[in-house]
């Protein structure tokens, strides 16, 4: 006779139970850090020089890479619609569609992206080692606030940071776009900004100056919570770090759609 | 007194690691711990220094004690130098922040490095250092705050013997230096014979001796002699867990 504990069901639902226990801890230990780090930073007890150190590190040390995705992006984007618009007589629209999509779309979540694979991966690697070498324990002892003195900096360095790191990609992508529709569409330079300016709204653009800036804070607060929370040895370093990123990719896509739905539906 | 526990008793996962433990320590003494892996030693150094709390018992301290305690594998900053490793309480903790100059707290490194023989290493990073200076700059990011009672995690792990029996010196100056009470968690038989003055051998959460180094090493207990024959025939069991 089977014992009802071999059999693929009884398993499914173990593991189902397992991976929604490991869900719902995940959330509480990022919730619980939220908290933590907004008591501190409502009393503004923030580390200035940490804040300075973490900002040049989330912004400028990941620049490279996020404008060479963004342009990238917009370069490929540019090679698929240029041409088509312009064979029905339409690139005048060029610039307009490229702005539109790249302001509301495109520069904040691939920079997104390139953010959460550099600095949101490197957050939690670094603090998982931290916690897995005791020094986050040896903090405690010595009575400095490891909350205080790891996550609030790198969780404001995200808030205030990302929204450059938008507004640059944003520049780069469309300058990328522009340049491949006067390759592909035969579209001058000042048609295309002509047309651009006519796909930019202030509106738009504020909409994703805070939707960055929820990005940034997202994925720096997600990395270092599951850096913290990591126990053990080196594998947990590694679990803690693809626990960031796919929890980050989620984090940001469910951000997206909730701005969508609340500034454009 | 500096260190009371009374009946400290922790439970993880329905197993208690901690049964009713208790003892004390005075000023300027060293209490060595010790016992197989598995056994609660680092789960009472924790308990003791407030990075776990326990489920019932409770522990006495001199009024404002600080506690320090180091490490197995040091766990310096690795981000900091040896400087900013040592100085990083006087520089971040609240009640210190903006107390001393940058010219006094240069002085107060400069001695606490010299108290533990590692003068002129500042600006190295932990990454620069070898095991046991790494430890020995751990123990003076400890007393940095001249605390009273000090806890060491297995301090002489992984270190070769000659190195063993300076880290052993440091521990015996720093308690005369700063007549702290001080808990030494080892396996080092000579760690238990050149550091402490007393002993506790601890088998499955409960203390089984508690004595002198003298009786430790003499008496007729059986679990100290099973300990100290390092035997796997005797009344502690070896299960596969440790």
């Amino acid at each position: 006779m089977i014992d009802v504990k071999d059999s693929l069901v009884f398993k499914s639902a173990l593991l189902l139970q397992r991976e929604a226990k490991s869900f719902l801890i995940t959330l509480g230990m990022i919730g619980k850090d939220f908290v933590k780090v907004m008591y501190y930073i409502l009393r503004l007890r923030v580390n200035l020089m940490a804040l300075i150190e973490q900002s040049s590190r989330f912004a400028v040390d990941s620049l490279p890479i996020t404008l060479a995705i963004v342009g990238m992006t917009s370069i490929i984007i540019s090679m698929q619609i240029s041409p088509e618009l312009a064979k029905q007589g339409a690139e005048n629209y060029i610039g307009m569609l490229s702005a539109l999509v790249m302001v509301r779309e495109l520069a904040a979540i691939m920079a997104g992206f390139a953010i959460i694979s550099m600095i949101g991966s490197s957050f939690a690697s670094e603090l998982a080692s931290m916690s897995v070498g005791d020094q986050i324990s040896a903090m405690r002892v010595l009575k400095v606030n490891p909350v205080e003195y790891l996550i609030v900096p790198r969780f404001l360095a995200g808030v205030i940071m990302m929204p450059f790191v938008f507004v640059l990609s944003s520049f780069v992508g469309l300058l990328c776009a522009g340049y491949v529709a006067k390759i592909t569409a035969d579209l001058s330079m000042l048609n295309y900004v002509d047309s651009l300016w006519r796909g930019l709204y202030v509106r738009d653009i504020m909409i994703a100056l805070l939707k960055s800036s929820f990005f940034g804070g997202t994925i720096a607060l997600i990395s270092c919570s599951s850096g913290f929370g990591a126990r053990g040895g080196a594998k947990e370093v590694g679990e803690a770090t693809t626990r960031a990123v796919v929890w980050s990719f989620l984090a940001i896509a469910i951000w997206d759609y909730i701005f969508a739905a609340m500034f454009y539906l | 007194m500096t260190i009371k526990v009374q009946n400290l008793t922790k439970i993880f996962n329905n197993k208690k690691v901690l049964d009713n433990i208790s003892f004390s320590v005075e000023d300027g003494e060293t209490l060595g711990v010790v016992g197989f892996s598995g056994s609660g030693k680092s789960t009472l150094l924790k308990i003791i220094s407030k990075l776990l709390n326990s489920d019932s018992g409770n522990i006495e301290t001199t009024k404002n004690s600080d506690i320090a305690m180091t490490f197995q594998y040091s766990a310096l900053f690795d981000f900091l130098d040896v400087y900013h490793n040592i100085a990083f309480p006087l520089l971040e903790r609240k009640e210190f922040k903006g107390k001393y100059t940058k010219e006094e707290l240069k002085k107060i490194v400069a001695q606490k490095l010299k108290i533990v023989g590692l003068e002129g290493i500042e600006n190295k990073f932990p990454s620069e250092l070898s095991g046991g200076m790494q430890k020995r700059v751990g123990f003076a990011r400890a007393i940095v705050t001249n605390p009273k009672i000090i806890l060491y995690d297995e301090p002489t792990a992984g270190l070769d013997p000659v190195s063993s029996t300076l880290i052993e010196d440091y521990i015996n100056e720093l308690k005369v230096e700063l007549n702290a009470s001080c808990i030494v968690v080892t396996h080092q038989m000579s760690t238990i014979t050149r550091a402490c003055d007393k002993v506790i051998l601890l088998y499955e959460g409960k203390i089984v001796f508690k004595g002198s180094i003298s009786e430790f090493l003499d008496g007729n207990n059986p679990y100290t002699r099973q300990f100290i024959t390092a035997s796997i025939e005797g009344p502690m069991e070896i299960k596969s867990t440790t």
